[in-house]
């Protein structure tokens, strides 16, 4: 059944012969930040993040201790080694359906970017990657050199010829569905804070 | 300097025979000479947006047959200047001379700007004026940079009237909205027509203007009649008249 | 959904929309609001129209090679794992999910918006064969709850306010009577979700970009429902239309770059999740709709409304969308981009919507791939009046009107007579129920003369002919 339904809508298209086109080039110049930093502290902080710079984990862990929403939570994950008081061991976890009690979570990124407060996050040695959405608060650690311009720079990064999971998350998770009123905290995480380690 | 004609669109000829002679002044005072071909009706504009192209299409072959050996066409309106230049194509596929010659066929702001190359036209007009943007000249002739698109600023329609000694302008909150006419849009859908033309009105009002002005009669026409009915102390003026008046001595 | 039968004019319920001054014009700012943000985004790149273009220039190359795309995408996604659905229209779309589902002995599924699940209208099928669909977007879930269709793409509830979703949820969820702040609404509908999404046994997703050369997808949302719903239990269905691939992984560049300023002025969605095959353990299913897109692929007239990604920025800046609301289109998809989808999948009964415009050409301007809206809109009302759907009374006044602009003597006549009759007819004769002009505007005063004779007259004096 299905397979015919292919053939009926492959052959649908190509009924209509139209004429090969060419790809465009990617030629354009993008707007490249003189201090990417900067533009994606402003950036994350519009859209609802903060932006600590940390030079060692422990100035992470410093800022950390400060705040009730870590000081308070109860049950704390972390993929970044060296982080206190994480007592939630992911791996330990046979069902993510486990991880909703999670207030906290510490995660590793792999870059920013500037243009648009983004960072990029795999399931690569994450067991269950529900951790990025189901935590009530996340903290993530990317290396401060690690900060792009923009969305072409970051695409020349990424490859996906295995199977894998991938995001750009920005910020934490909001809504504006009821009147236009902007709510942080809508499904996922309440609250984003990234540490700029380095 | 060229020799030019004119097309007057019909509602202007029937309605706003003033508009029509105070084109006419612009050109003449700028030493263009200036012919009106009296066989001319209307360029099919209503019709074609009904969606009834053949009784469109013997308006476009008249009007191609009325002004193509003219050097240039010039008309105080974006909208049915952009009738003839973006939407006359389909009626003449088989006239390989209709092409270059849509390209003579101006809005008389552009024809100002781009042909004549007037940069300050000189004259007075002492008055706050809001400028409203016709959406045919600004969004398919782009007479001036739409509020939608990235890039550099111009506005051929402002640009003429800034030249003025006297003149200030309006801001307005929403600088280039449509005003709601939109040719049998305004009967057909009349519960919206006037609610935008309403509301067009109302930003001018609180930006203080004391007259509207527009390089197309028709939406003028629209909010003179929201306008009237309401007894609100705005005038509407063709862009035309402004220029007429400031140039006459 | 209207029928030809029904005789649907959109222009009925905009006026019943414009009726209720204050909502229309609380409607038009919230969306005005919406186009602002969005201005600002454009504005923040120097390259923003070399973005559209390219955009543009990567669908269309997308459209033409559709077939090739397609299978390159089903191989792709294939060797990830995935499996892949083709489905030629809403039934069977309808049926394929309905198998998975049941397939799993699945009684609970949490949906993220799609709209191509709202176009199949997957949600009544489901719930008659007995699966509860939950839809997890905020938006999406108030408009579930009234039991009515979303009024707009990406803002499925802005026609609602925030004291009638506070009765909303009062009766559906306990909350306090009365409350209506939107932070505690969606705080209360978060944790009532929470519940749906540690039940449900499926995730069901749309798909806003599918990479032909890799095989993968790409889902954008802010809430993260998306995430949690597909995340947690092991069955993941994504639907698409057909015409969401694009070519390469380094064309998600340009689009997710231009995608949430258009929508929403945001300068990414929170989330842009890309999956590339099942999660260890998991299954994945890919449905490929046709649903009607190869007939619009095979006009050449509106082929390039395949370009859209269904960011609604056309809706936002659409001044007769602002003013009449989303339902009044009765359309899944409403507004400038809906009133070329819905002709071509009905055009007897949609045959207003075309007419819904006043030709501004605003949608063009803001449209991420520049889709030529109003001019395609245009070209509706061409093939309208040719079918014969247009009404016989516009069809006439239209055929009369040329033949009387076709004879410059009788047009000034006509012209000289009309000018009369307005100067001196009693003013009940003009201002009537037949006049729609004159229900709220005057008409012009009319001049004793015409331009022409003015002219004339001019041309005498200074002694030309």
């Amino acid at each position: 059944m299905s397979s015919s339904s292919k053939d009926q809508i492959l052959a649908a298209i190509r009924r209509q012969q139209l004429p090969p086109r060419e790809l465009p080039p990617l030629d354009f110049a993008p707007l490249v930040y003189d201090d990417p930093q900067q533009h994606y502290t402003e950036t994350l902080t519009g859209i609802g993040g903060r932006v600590v710079v940390a030079n060692s984990i422990e100035d992470v862990q410093r800022d950390l201790d400060q705040h009730d929403l870590y000081v308070e939570a109860r049950q704390i994950c972390s993929l970044v080694p060296g982080i206190a008081r994480a007592n939630v061991d992911l791996d330990a976890l046979d069902d993510p359906h486990q991880a909703e009690t999670i207030e906290f979570a510490v995660l590793p990124a792999k870059f920013a970017v500037a243009e648009n407060g983004a960072l990029w996050v795999t399931d690569e040695n994450v067991k269950h990657r529900v951790i990025y959405f189901i935590c009530q608060h996340l903290a993530f650690v990317v290396p401060r050199d690690q900060i792009l311009s923009n969305m072409h720079q970051a695409y020349e990064r990424l490859s996906f010829d295995s199977p894998g999971f991938g995001a750009f998350i920005a910020g934490p998770s909001k809504t504006a569905d009821i009147e236009q009123s902007l709510v942080i905290g809508a499904h996922g995480p309440k609250s984003t804070v990234v540490y700029l380690l380095g | 300097m060229p020799r030019v004609g004119l097309f007057i669109p019909c509602y202007i000829d029937q309605f706003y025979p003033q508009v029509g002679l105070a084109t006419v002044t612009v050109l003449e005072r700028l030493g263009v000479e200036v012919d009106y071909p009296t066989a001319q009706t209307c360029c099919g504009q209503p019709m074609a947006n009904t969606g009834c192209t053949d009784q469109a299409a013997p308006l476009a072959h008249r009007f191609f047959e009325i002004f193509r050996d003219y050097e240039y066409v010039v008309c105080p309106s974006g909208s049915c200047t952009s009738m003839v230049r973006t939407h006359y194509d389909d009626y003449f596929q088989s006239e390989p001379a209709f092409e270059p010659f849509k390209h003579r066929v101006f809005e008389l702001c552009e024809f100002l700007v781009d042909v004549l190359k007037i940069d300050q036209l000189g004259g007075k007009f002492p008055h706050k004026v809001g400028l409203h943007n016709s959406c045919h000249g600004l969004r398919e002739l782009r007479l001036g940079k739409g509020s939608e698109t990235v890039g550099p600023a111009y506005n051929k329609s402002r640009q003429l009237l800034a030249g003025l000694n006297g003149i200030s302008f309006a801001e307005l909150s929403r600088v280039d909205e449509c005003c709601g006419f939109g040719g049998t849009f305004a009967v057909n859908e009349e519960a919206v027509s006037c609610m935008m033309g309403l509301d067009r009105v109302a930003d001018h009002e609180t930006a203080g203007s004391e007259i509207i002005t527009a390089s197309d009669m028709s939406c003028l026409m629209h909010l003179e009649g929201l306008i009237r009915r309401q007894k609100k102390p705005l005038r509407v003026m063709h862009i035309a008249e402004i220029l007429a008046e400031a140039m006459t001595p | 959904m209207p029928t030809a039968t029904e005789k649907f004019n959109h222009a009925d319920d905009a006026t019943a929309f414009v009726a209720n001054h204050a909502r229309a014009k609380w409607h038009d700012q919230a969306l005005w609001f919406v186009r602002q943000k969005r201005d600002r985004m454009a504005n923040s790149l120097p390259e923003w129209e070399a973005l559209r273009e390219t955009a543009s220039s990567i669908k269309a190359y997308t459209i033409a090679h559709l077939a090739e795309l397609l299978e390159q995408f089903e191989r792709q996604a294939t060797k990830l794992g995935a499996h892949v659905h083709f489905a030629k229209d809403a039934a069977e779309h309808n049926e394929i999910v309905l198998g998975i589902l049941q397939q799993h002995g699945v009684k609970k599924a949490a949906k993220s918006k799609s709209m191509l699940t709202e176009e199949c209208h997957l949600n009544p099928f489901l719930n008659r064969h007995g699966i509860d669909v939950v839809d997890t977007d905020l938006g999406e879930w108030i408009v579930q709850l009234r039991n009515e269709p979303p009024s707009h793409i990406v803002l499925p509830a802005i026609h609602i306010k925030r004291e009638e979703v506070g009765e909303l949820f009062h009766e559906k969820i306990g909350t306090e009577k009365g409350a209506s702040d939107p932070t505690y609404l969606a705080r209360a509908a978060r944790r009532k979700l929470r519940e749906t999404f540690m039940e449900a046994e499926a995730g069901i997703t749309g798909v806003n970009f599918a990479v032909a050369e890799t095989g993968g997808f790409v889902v954008c949302t802010n809430e993260g429902n998306a995430d949690l719903g597909v995340s947690l239990p092991k069955l993941h269905i994504a639907c698409l239309g057909i015409e969401k691939l694009i070519p390469q992984a380094k064309h998600l560049a340009v689009f997710l770059r231009l995608l949430a300023r258009s929508a929403t002025g945001q300068p990414i969605t929170t989330y842009s999740s890309h999956f590339h095959g099942p999660r260890p353990g998991g299954e994945l299913h890919i449905v490929l709709v046709d649903n009607g897109r190869t007939d619009i692929l095979r006009s050449d007239e509106f082929r390039r409304s395949l370009n859209c990604i269904r960011c609604g920025a056309c809706m936002n800046t659409c001044p007769v969308y602002r003013r009449s609301g989303g339902h009044s289109y009765q359309s899944t998809i409403p507004g400038p981009i809906g009133s070329i989808l819905a002709p071509s999948r009905d055009a007897e009964t949609y045959y207003s919507l075309p007419y819904a415009c006043s030709l501004c050409g605003s949608c063009d301007d803001v449209c991420p791939v520049k889709i030529d809206i109003h001019h395609q809109l245009l070209t509706w009302r061409r093939e309208i009046a040719v079918r014969g759907y247009l009404p016989w009374s516009k069809r006439l006044s239209m055929r009369m009107m040329s033949l009387v602009l076709r004879r410059p003597w009788l047009y000034r006549l006509a012209g000289s007579l009309g000018r009369f009759a307005l100067r001196w007819s009693p003013r009940f004769m003009i201002y009537n129920g037949l006049n729609a002009w004159g229900k709220q505007r005057e008409l012009p005063l009319a001049p004793k003369q015409s331009f022409r004779a003015l002219y004339r007259q001019r041309q005498a004096k200074n002694g030309k002919s």
